[in-house]
């Protein structure tokens, strides 16, 4: 390579990278406009809006956070929604560890059948079992109760998170287990104590998408949920505009506060996100 | 397909369980273990067969019989529901708007996540930032985004028909006309399948040896060729994976359709999902709606099926 060829190539990799900075930034810029336009609608006061979009906020305000609050129930909404989805979160955890230990470390038969039964459930779309499970929840009188809530959504993780731990647990040497059933160590303590510390990583991955979907989730709660005190946030916010809809600012302001805690969570735990995806596909 | 693993596998978790699978020999069975592992699957099994299992085969059941307005089955009618669907050109008109919508959102979702996973696979300074912002759609619910686009759409201070206007075209009538509506539903589900399709399309090009580019480069190949040659056949397992998962997605679109359009104007947007809910809870039809809820499991099974058998064995997760 000649010495007046090699300047060249640095500089064009170097007008490539530019390039590559360019369209990325360029990118990032639709892709968040949506939620730019609601913040910056949120914090617009009414007046602004009036006169047309707010591309950018002008005399930027938290008033109409308050507003919003003050307009609908939105801080029980929010407590709704919170209790809902660690029910979900804790419930999926609870069954799809103690099913995967089973799988990971016990042997007994119609083991395979058993697993195969548990992976099937992700093949099956919610909406298939709606109406059965609207009427059972009819039936039981566990419309409008945080049971209700729980309970059904629950199901639609277990498949898949006993399917991670199970993966996560087979990577545990199996010394570990017989010695710690030599030391006379329950199998129960054993899980706890040990396998599941070791394992967390893989709790931390499905924690996360157990959380985004349960936190997201719209066609359940709309169809047990009639009562405004026990709307979730996603139900309730919804509803909020056919109320009125000239108030954009309460909407936006309503949509901000819903869209925190997730988008939080995705900052937090690109890793957990990333290594989810390629375990699997994670749909809400 | 044996042989060759396929480059994208479950890398946190089918690797090493199968380099560890020889060695987990597990004792021989003993009947007592049988009790324990029944103890330990318990919650599971209890929770899967009463609101998974057990609603799946009496929806199937539903769809064969006749019911009351309460839900209560009066008779059997075989296959009878079934046979109405298919000759009721409303069912068609819903069939035909959900495939319309999975058409218009499968394609684009994939090439735009294709596009942004090519931008981001690059290792340079503060790309990590750059990517949690491609994938940032993700986390947002379907009611936050079908608000937000309604302020989008909106035909008095829409954002749309304002940069409309800046370049000389006239306003749309996004939510309002029958021509427009299920393409601008289709906008919401695209923009929200962009994140997690980026990131699944990332992990894909991830998996890709990156002495293959090495090699080639040396070679002088074009980067057409790069792209044509060693990236695409490399990532087709993920994009066949992609494109199953957004399919599914798309057929069981329903949320922004019940804030924005309630299947209108003149059942434009009236997708399959929607349309169960309209006829099982507001008409209380709950056999011809489990009986669409048949048809789109169906869909479902063998689109998974298809995934199963063309693509790698991977799991679904709704």
């Amino acid at each position: 390579m000649s010495d007046r060829v090699f300047p060249t190539v640095c500089r064009r990799i170097r007008v490539a990278t530019l390039g590559r900075y360019f369209l990325l930034v360029l990118c990032t810029i639709v892709i968040v406009f949506p939620f730019w336009y609601a913040l910056s609608t949120a914090l617009s006061p009414t007046e602004a809006l009036n006169r047309g979009p707010r591309y950018w906020p002008a005399d930027p305000t938290f008033s109409a956070f308050a507003d919003a609050f003050n307009a609908a129930p939105l801080g029980r909404f929010l407590l709704n929604t919170v209790v809902v989805s660690f029910g979900i979160v804790a419930g999926q955890m609870i069954a799809a560890v103690l099913a995967a230990y089973a799988f990971a470390f016990l042997s007994f038969p119609a083991k395979r059948l058993f697993f195969v039964l548990f992976l099937a459930t992700m093949m099956i779309p919610a909406e298939a079992t709606i109406i059965p499970n609207y009427l059972t929840m009819r039936s039981w009188g566990w419309l409008d109760s945080y049971a209700g809530l729980v309970v059904v959504p629950l199901t639609s993780g277990i498949g898949f998170g006993t399917f991670l731990m199970r993966q996560f647990f087979l990577q545990l040497p199996l010394e570990l287990y017989e010695a710690a059933r030599v030391d006379g160590a329950s199998s129960l303590r054993f899980l706890l104590r040990i396998a599941l510390p070791l394992s967390r990583s893989g709790a931390a991955i499905f924690a996360v998408y157990a959380f985004l979907n349960a936190w997201n989730q719209y066609l359940w709660p709309l169809l047990v949920t009639s009562s405004e005190s026990m709307r979730t946030v996603q139900i309730g916010l919804a509803m909020l505009q056919w109320a009125d809809t000239t108030w954009w600012n309460l909407l936006m302001a309503g949509v901000v506060v819903i869209l925190l805690p997730t988008l939080a969570v995705l900052f937090l735990s690109q890793k957990q996100l990333a290594k989810g995806v390629i375990a699997g596909a994670i749909r809400g | 397909m044996y042989e060759s693993e396929p480059p994208f596998s479950l890398e946190v978790a089918q690797q090493p369980a199968a380099s560890i699978r020889k060695r987990r020999k597990l004792p021989l069975k003993r009947a007592g273990e049988m009790g324990i592992a029944l103890g330990y699957m318990a919650p599971g099994l209890l929770l899967l067969g009463l609101f998974l299992f057990y609603p799946a085969i009496r929806a199937l059941w539903l769809s064969l019989s006749t019911t009351d307005l309460d839900g209560k089955i009066t008779g059997f009618v075989g296959v009878a529901q079934y046979r109405l669907l298919f000759t009721s050109p409303a069912f068609w008109t819903s069939l035909r708007a959900t495939l319309l919508f999975a058409v218009i959102v499968v394609p684009s979702t994939l090439l735009v996540a294709m596009g942004l996973a090519l931008l981001a696979d690059r290792e340079l300074p503060a790309i990590g930032l750059f990517r949690t912002l491609f994938a940032s759609p993700m986390a947002a619910s379907v009611s936050a985004a079908a608000l937000i686009f309604q302020l989008f759409y909106n035909p008095a201070s829409g954002v749309l028909n304002d940069l409309l206007q800046h370049m000389g075209l006239g306003p749309v009538p996004w939510l309002t006309a029958p021509g427009w509506a299920l393409f601008s539903v289709a906008l919401i589900s695209i923009w929200m399948n962009v994140g997690f399709t980026f990131l699944l399309l990332l992990g894909g090009l991830a998996q890709i040896p990156r002495e293959l580019y090495e090699v080639a480069d040396l070679d002088g190949i074009s980067p057409w060729q790069r792209l044509t040659r060693i990236t695409l056949p490399l990532w087709s397992p993920t994009l066949f994976f992609a494109l199953i998962v957004t399919m599914i997605s798309s057929f069981q679109v329903f949320g922004q359709i019940n804030i924005l359009t309630r299947g209108g104007p003149i059942g434009a947007t009236n997708v399959l999902v929607y349309d169960i809910y309209r006829n099982a809870f507001f008409n209380f039809q709950y056999t011809s709606a489990s009986a669409e809820a048949m048809i789109l499991f169906a869909i479902v099974i063998v689109l998974t099926l298809l995934q199963f058998r063309i693509g790698e064995r991977r799991v679904f997760y709704r």
